[in-house]
């Protein structure tokens, strides 16, 4: 007898839970409700718990498995895995948390995490500003403004194109990070320096990643648009422009996630006293961790958005490129 | 052959160049208005010649010029004892050890997550879209919070810098890993069918040699993000030993050319490690029979 690879967790779930129930399981899941575990339901409590787990990953395989024919199940089976498995890592979290009493100077639960960011929206709001919105949007906004422009005048000479290449290259690949204590001493603690930093650590992968794109356009094409007698700028803005757009949108990529990085660990060589990365560094000195979560928290909701934004820009620009057409 | 390797080493130089030339430029008006300061407090009227001249060789520059960068990375690598706190070869091996451990971590992670990644459907939907995820979190971010409270627990030294590497090195590695174990195509996978090979057999004859080049390519993202992450890991725990401490202190201290000579020791050491997985890539893959 051969059962589908998922039922064996599906057993197993129910196994535990029929285990656990006649031994103080009730008592142990209204104990863990309350946020205490009587001693004798501890082996109960972990066996709901790994169960859980058990259902959780039947239900992954499960869907996994399944082959809707529709367009949108097939979307919703790819965005329901993803969230089941993420919604399952912050329930063991808690489980966890709570099961084996760690201290919320070591790891809060992700419940306290949430109660502390609903207590304090302002702080979190004004360091969100502080950090995202002046440090890492300005900084990005001139480092790769600038980097396009840069690409466009190199690109007309080729010398320069096969002397910058490989700096630009090498530079890429540098801990750019570095540069932060030095930009604080010259532009201060304010937002200025943070931005100094995410322009010089964006420049260089956006500047690569232009400058290969604007190589990649067609050579017929290129030839068609000299039958048609186009100006130099009317090839750039009518097919080398559009044909770099999935290179330039590679690069944009790379330096959204690089942004919000330079501008929080410049803080660390001083700020004000505001700002996501002046928040963590001086919660987990006074030991107060679900404020540092909470931090991070808003910090990955940030990035993520960015970088949502930067590949929903990449759809509507690039939307011919057959990555996107699928 | 010679104009062959002149026409691609040219342009470099020259930019290089110009980017020297450029720096000094640069080290002038941004170092004269200490000068003037200086001169106007010893009530001296020195000729605007010397105090030009004299911007290239103060202590606590605004901008050090290149020469002094340069005799201050020959005098702390070349000149002092290796074991001396003053020398950066000390730091940098402490910063180069976190790196490698983190590395080793990230890759055996990366490929063993590519492995289930492309061999199992449910973790591909469910843990796939979580390690692109994984990367816009700013982890550098949280690296001084990680590493406090890995000290809580007891954990000090190198593994928690190693493990702040292992989580930005590991997400290159499982991208270019599934893509390579996925580069197989349809025509070789159905002559593994034909020879009725196991699914191990496809794995280990098919699947992972195919996937070198690919590996090879990631571990030098994967390599040199590991050293920011070791850079950054030094910085919160009060940066006493390794390169991203001589940042933290020169940073407390002013002291501008130990910022930049520790800057460009951690350069070097990105340049040198990239072209160590580039000739082991190039030697693995002749090895294996790839024609350049």
């Amino acid at each position: 007898m051969t059962l589908p690879d998922w039922r064996w967790q599906v057993l197993g779930a129910l196994g535990l839970t029929a285990l656990a129930l006649p031994v103080h399981g009730v008592e142990a899941l209204f104990g863990a409700a309350q946020g205490v575990l009587p001693g004798p339901g501890q082996i109960a409590y972990w066996c709901l718990v790994i169960a859980g787990w058990l259902a959780a990953w039947a239900l992954v395989e499960g869907l996994a498995a399944w082959r809707p024919l529709r367009g949108w199940q097939r979307r919703l089976a790819a965005l329901a895995a993803p969230l089941l498995f993420g919604i399952t890592l912050i329930a063991l979290w808690e489980a966890v948390v709570i099961g084996a009493s760690i201290s919320p100077v070591l790891l809060p639960a992700p419940s306290a995490i949430a109660a502390r960011i609903a207590v304090s929206p302002e702080v979190l709001w004004g360091d969100f500003l502080q950090t995202f919105v002046k440090g890492a949007l300005i900084g990005y906004a001139l480092g790769c403004g600038a980097a396009i422009l840069t690409a466009f005048a190199i690109d007309r000479s080729d010398f320069l194109k096969r002397g910058l290449l490989p700096v630009g290259n090498f530079v890429a690949a540098l801990p750019i990070i570095g540069i932060a204590p030095i930009m604080v001493m010259w532009f201060g603690f304010d937002w200025p320096s943070k931005a100094a930093v995410v322009v010089v650590m964006v420049f260089f992968p956006v500047l690569v990643n232009t400058v290969q794109g604007l190589a990649a356009a067609d050579r017929l094409q290129a030839e068609l648009l000299r039958t048609y007698a186009a100006t130099p700028t009317q090839t750039l803005l009518k097919l080398r422009l559009p044909a770099a757009a999935p290179f330039i949108f590679n690069g944009l990529k790379i330096a959204s996630t690089l942004a919000l990085i330079g501008a929080i660990v410049a803080e660390f060589f001083g700020t004000p006293t505001l700002g996501m990365g002046f928040r963590i560094t001086t919660e987990v000195g006074r030991m107060n961790l679900d404020m540092v979560w909470a931090t991070i928290a808003v910090a990955a909701l940030a990035g993520s958005a960015f970088y949502g934004a930067v590949v929903l820009a990449e759809r509507r620009a690039a939307f011919w490129h057959p990555s996107i057409r699928g | 052959m010679v104009r062959g390797v002149a026409k691609a080493t040219l342009p470099v130089l020259a930019v290089v160049a110009a980017i020297l030339a450029l720096w000094y430029v640069a080290v002038v008006p941004l170092n004269l208005p200490w000068e003037r300061d200086q001169a106007a407090r010893a009530g001296a009227q020195p000729a605007l010649t010397t105090m030009i001249a004299n911007t290239m060789g103060q202590s606590r520059p605004v901008l050090p010029a290149p020469h002094q960068v340069a005799v201050e990375l020959w005098e702390t690598t070349a000149e002092k004892r290796v074991t001396s706190k003053r020398s950066l070869v000390y730091h940098g091996w402490i910063t180069l050890s976190a790196t490698m451990l983190g590395f080793l971590f990230g890759t055996v992670l990366g490929i063993l997550l590519a492995v289930g990644i492309v061999h199992n459907r449910a973790m591909e939907l469910s843990v796939m879209p979580w390690v692109i995820a994984s990367q816009t979190i700013p982890i550098l971010a949280i690296a001084p919070m990680i590493i406090v409270v890995l000290n809580a627990v007891g954990l000090s030294g190198l593994i928690p810098k190693a493990l702040i590497s292992t989580y930005l090195s590991f997400f290159p590695v499982v991208v270019g890993m599934v893509k390579g174990l996925r580069s197989p195509d349809r025509l070789q996978l159905d002559l593994m069918a034909t020879y009725g090979a196991s699914p191990a057999q496809v794995f280990w004859k098919l699947r992972w040699p195919a996937s070198v080049p690919y590996l090879f390519a990631s571990l030098k993202v994967a390599i040199a993000i590991s050293l920011v992450g070791a850079i950054v890991g030094e910085l919160p725990t009060g940066a006493v030993e390794g390169l991203g401490a001589r940042l933290l202190a020169g940073s407390y201290y002013g002291q501008t050319i130990q910022i930049w000579s520790a800057l460009f020791a951690a350069a070097f050491l990105a340049a040198g490690l990239v072209a160590l997985i580039a000739l082991a890539g190039r030697l693995v893959n002749t090895a294996m029979g790839a024609r350049p």
